[in-house]
């Protein structure tokens, strides 16, 4: 294991995928490139709705499902909420039903190394995507040395990619709107003016601009109007 | 000592963590005016700090809040790109492999070493996490504290004049920076090293290969 990689080679990859099957397979040459037992991504969209894909066998992931493992899984409870890339060394697995856990997952065929990216995408969407193998500590160093910032920069290749699918069914609503574009945009749909709306919030008319460009884009809207209109049929701004 | 904490884990440092959000309405309302808001405990809070943020904080000797910084991953929601995008030259901030630092603050009674050690944390996050860079949002009075510490930032996009001058800029991962961080701040590297794998554990800080 721990062969060149080339990037380039999994981004081309990437970009020629337009399913989730297909994010799949990518992840299916890239575990062979890589000469790693298991590759594993799982995303939680803003709305709660799951997907993943993992090369564990079925019967891992069928028992995972049934005994509900992902409330004890120290790799769940050690990457939610976080952001920074986590081997399984690491985490708290002094507990019994850990313990228990982790024997469990090597006779379902799971490595016992693992390495774990927690991402952080827009609207609180969320993904983990781990790396699993079966070695010693020193060949798993290695790989990591090699490998770890790769597999930070695919990680999130694939999670922009999973990001692509969520926004073909709910366009342009992949970044939020900050505070300052909320405050323009809910006091223009109240009828001021832009000269009043930038005196209300102390600041000036070129910055007002700005925001009101900005949250234009992040609406996909075509003009100011259309801005407020989808704004407001979103819920994203209440007058 | 140098603490790394979510914030969900700040529950078990309480006297850490009420300094810190009290000394962030002291420097931030109080001495430098600006426009944030300070709740009924004295403390300024705003809404990324409910992103379950990273904190590096400077503990005291006594247990007390000697500084600190909030660390957002760019791909999430940051303040670079929500408050500041319109410094940023025109394109969001958004990589996994830079992280943007916000809330830079130091207590009235920190010694001059203290923004040093909250600077080199910086560095041990970059090197531990194989970050290429860390994004920043500071006002003019830093320009000068940054060039001291020996870690000066690009600027990438200002607003305003003079003394309410804030900027938008990028600090690159070098190592050599953080050796002279850390010999400014007098810290040394191995113990600046030992906080971070407290935090983090020992087998997570994998030097990555560069060539990536």
């Amino acid at each position: 294991m721990g062969i060149q990689l080339d990037l380039s080679q999994v981004l081309e990859d990437l970009e020629n995928t337009s399913t989730l099957d297909e994010l799949g397979d990518v992840a299916v040459r890239l575990r062979d490139r890589l000469q790693i037992e298991h590759i594993i991504y799982h995303w939680v969209d803003g709305a709660g709705d799951q997907y993943g894909y993992t090369t564990y066998p079925d019967r891992w992931a069928e028992r995972y499902r049934e005994k509900n493992y992902h409330r004890i899984d120290p790799v769940i409870l050690g990457c939610f909420q976080r952001f920074h890339p986590v081997d399984w060394k690491t985490l708290d697995w002094s507990r019994k039903v850990a313990k228990n856990f982790y024997k469990d997952a090597l006779e379902h065929g799971v490595g016992n190394q693992g390495y774990s990216i927690p991402i952080r995408g827009p609207n609180g969407q969320f993904a983990l995507f781990t790396v699993n193998h079966s070695c010693d500590d020193d060949t798993w160093k290695s790989f990591m040395e090699t490998h770890g910032r790769e597999l930070i920069l695919i990680a999130h290749f694939f999670n922009r990619k999973a990001l692509e699918f969520e926004s073909d069914r709910q366009p342009d609503a992949t970044r939020g709107q900050s505070p300052r574009e909320v405050d323009a945009m809910t006091l223009l749909a109240l009828g001021y003016n832009r000269a009043q709306v930038a005196h209300s919030l102390s600041i000036s008319e070129h910055a007002l601009r700005v925001y009101i460009e900005s949250a234009r884009a992040k609406l996909g809207a075509q003009n100011t109007t259309h801005a407020i209109a989808t704004a407001l049929s979103r819920g994203l701004i209440v007058v | 000592m140098l603490r790394y904490l979510f914030a969900d884990e700040l529950h078990k440092f309480p006297k850490l963590a009420d300094g810190m959000f009290r000394d962030r309405a002291d420097q931030f309302k109080t001495r430098l005016g600006w426009d944030v808001y300070v709740n009924e405990n004295g403390e300024e809070r705003d809404q990324y700090d409910d992103l379950n943020p990273l904190y590096v904080i400077w503990e005291e000797e006594d247990g007390s809040h000697g500084g600190s910084m909030r660390v957002l991953p760019t791909t999430g929601r940051v303040m670079v790109n929500e408050v500041f995008g319109h410094l940023t030259g025109g394109e969001p901030i958004n990589s996994p492999v830079i992280w943007e630092v916000t809330r830079f603050c130091l207590s009235r009674t920190a010694s001059p070493h203290t923004a040093g050690a909250i600077m080199l944390s910086g560095g041990e996050i970059m090197e531990g996490f194989g970050l290429t860079h860390i994004a920043g949002v500071f006002d003019a009075r830093m320009i000068r504290i940054y060039r001291l510490i020996g870690s000066s930032p690009n600027v990438l996009g200002s607003e305003g004049k003079g003394r309410d001058q804030i900027s938008v800029g990028l600090w690159p991962y070098s190592a050599e920076d953080c050796y002279r961080v850390a010999e400014r701040a007098g810290i040394p590297r191995e113990l600046s090293r030992l906080w971070f794998k407290t935090a983090f554990g020992t087998g997570r800080q994998h030097r990555f290969s560069l060539s990536a």
